[in-house]
């Protein structure tokens, strides 16, 4: 991710509900975690009753579009019908540039407007719905908060560099820290994970429950992979400036 | 009469007068296992299409107006009807070209690559209690009475009465596509409303044909 990067060149993103407020209110939540994206509610029938609008979705495809493409994510299956046929009729140098995917629309979108946000290409904002599908699928119990270990040393080993840092602000790793941390891990080009989830992905990192008092295992496997790590550790100790 | 572009337009408005007086059973049927909206989403559709058809130079062809129908239908529906139908009519019209008039040929390939479409666009199949239950039994009388040398106009009604009867076996059937497969083995028991709309819509195409 470029910290310069303009508007246009990110993906941007169409929310298509039966509910012109459910839209609306999926760009809300989407627009906090992914200021810099085009992110747009398609929502409802052309007088806003209950339904999906081909002219609203088609438009929004258009404006959403500033270059680098669009991903349009749909809640109930007619609105996913009605993507797909705004897909189909659109002309073919277009359409090339548009992505409908079918995930979860509220998981899916916040996902997709992060990795937006990181500076994601097409297929990267894409796969990003679609990972927030397995990603809740997988998702395990919250961990039980772990005794308040102090800060652990950094281990490296054959399998890379892990450091162990305690989750401390009251929230955890919910939606805002959880995106910030994941905006962080993007503008690293190694691998990192945390708690053997991607740390580059939103759903991974949320599905792991980690709330306060819990224990972050931070790694890298790659040779330049400490800088991340060290910076990773410190946001999460830093609070998120809930403390 | 020739399966001409008065064709479309005579199976279009009687279509739509047809629904209209069937509005208020499609949207119990749709209310029972969907969303309750089926008939009045293909009311406002059929009629919006009779007047883009009207709007239609005197001498558009066949396929213009299928196609006429097809982006009235996919923009004024609302439900997943609109998408459904609307491909079915943009799909039905690439066989058709530039023709003047359809032959029974013309026609099977026409009601074929309509339910192709609404296949592609729904991914449902046989026994999902979907319109498809209705539309795969029209093709395969339609080719059988194309086979044994019946004119369109009799092709068209062995459609419908096939739609008819695959409208009736919906009825045992558990969704497993579109708005009713939330309802799991609850929607037994239940006529599908697409199912239903489309024998309606085949039958006023077999009586335009009269």
């Amino acid at each position: 991710m470029t910290g310069d990067a303009g508007t246009t060149d990110r993906v941007g993103l169409v929310f298509v509900s039966h509910s012109s407020q459910l839209a609306a209110g999926a760009v809300a939540l989407a627009g906090q975690m992914a200021p810099s994206v085009t992110l747009l509610a398609a929502g409802g029938t052309d007088d806003d009753g209950i339904g999906t609008s081909f002219a609203k979705v088609m438009t929004a495809v258009g404006e959403a579009d500033t270059g680098s493409g669009v991903v349009v994510v749909s809640d109930l299956g007619s609105a996913l019908l009605t993507a797909e046929t705004v897909l189909d009729l659109l002309p073919e140098d277009e359409r090339a540039r548009v992505r409908v995917v079918d995930g979860p629309f509220v998981e899916g979108g916040v996902a997709a407007a992060v990795a937006a946000e990181t500076g994601a290409d097409l297929a990267g904002v894409a796969a990003a719905v679609e990972d927030a599908r397995s990603a809740w699928g997988e998702a395990e119990a919250p961990a039980a908060p772990a005794p308040a270990a102090a800060a652990a040393p950094a281990v490296r080993d054959a399998s890379g560099y892990t450091r162990e840092v305690l989750v401390r602000n009251p929230q955890g790793l919910h939606a805002r820290p959880a995106a910030e941390f994941v905006k962080l891990a993007n503008t690293f080009p190694v691998k990192v994970t945390v708690n053997g989830k991607d740390a580059k992905s939103l759903l991974g990192v949320m599905s792991l429950g980690l709330t306060a008092g819990a224990t972050a295992s931070i790694a890298s496997p790659d040779s330049e992979g400490e800088a991340a790590v060290d910076a990773l550790v410190d946001l999460v100790e830093s609070g998120f400036g809930e403390v | 009469m020739a399966l001409d572009t008065n064709w479309v337009s005579s199976w279009i408005s009687a279509a739509a007068t047809t629904v209209t007086e069937h509005k208020g059973e499609l949207n119990t049927l749709d209310r029972e296992i969907g969303d309750g909206d089926h008939g009045e989403n293909m009311d406002r559709g059929l009629r919006a299409s009779v007047d883009a058809l009207a709007k239609l130079p005197a001498d558009a062809t066949p396929s213009a107006a299928l196609r006429s129908v097809a982006m009235t239908l996919i923009s004024t529906v609302g439900g997943a009807s609109g998408p459904l139908y609307g491909t079915a009519f943009l799909k039905a019209a690439e066989p058709v070209g530039d023709a003047d008039a359809i032959d029974g040929e013309t026609l099977v390939a026409l009601l074929t690559a309509a339910r192709d479409g609404i296949v592609s666009r729904g991914k449902a199949q046989s026994g999902d209690k979907t319109m498809i239950d209705a539309w795969t039994p029209a093709v395969e009388a339609a080719s059988a009475a194309l086979a044994a040398g019946d004119a369109p106009g009799a092709i068209l009604d062995a459609a419908a009465t096939a739609a008819e009867q695959g409208s009736d076996a919906t009825i045992p059937l558990v969704a497993r596509k579109g708005r009713a497969s939330y309802l799991g083995e609850r929607s037994a028991g239940h006529r599908d409303p697409g199912a239903q709309s489309t024998a309606l819509i085949l039958r006023t195409a077999a009586e335009a044909a009269e």
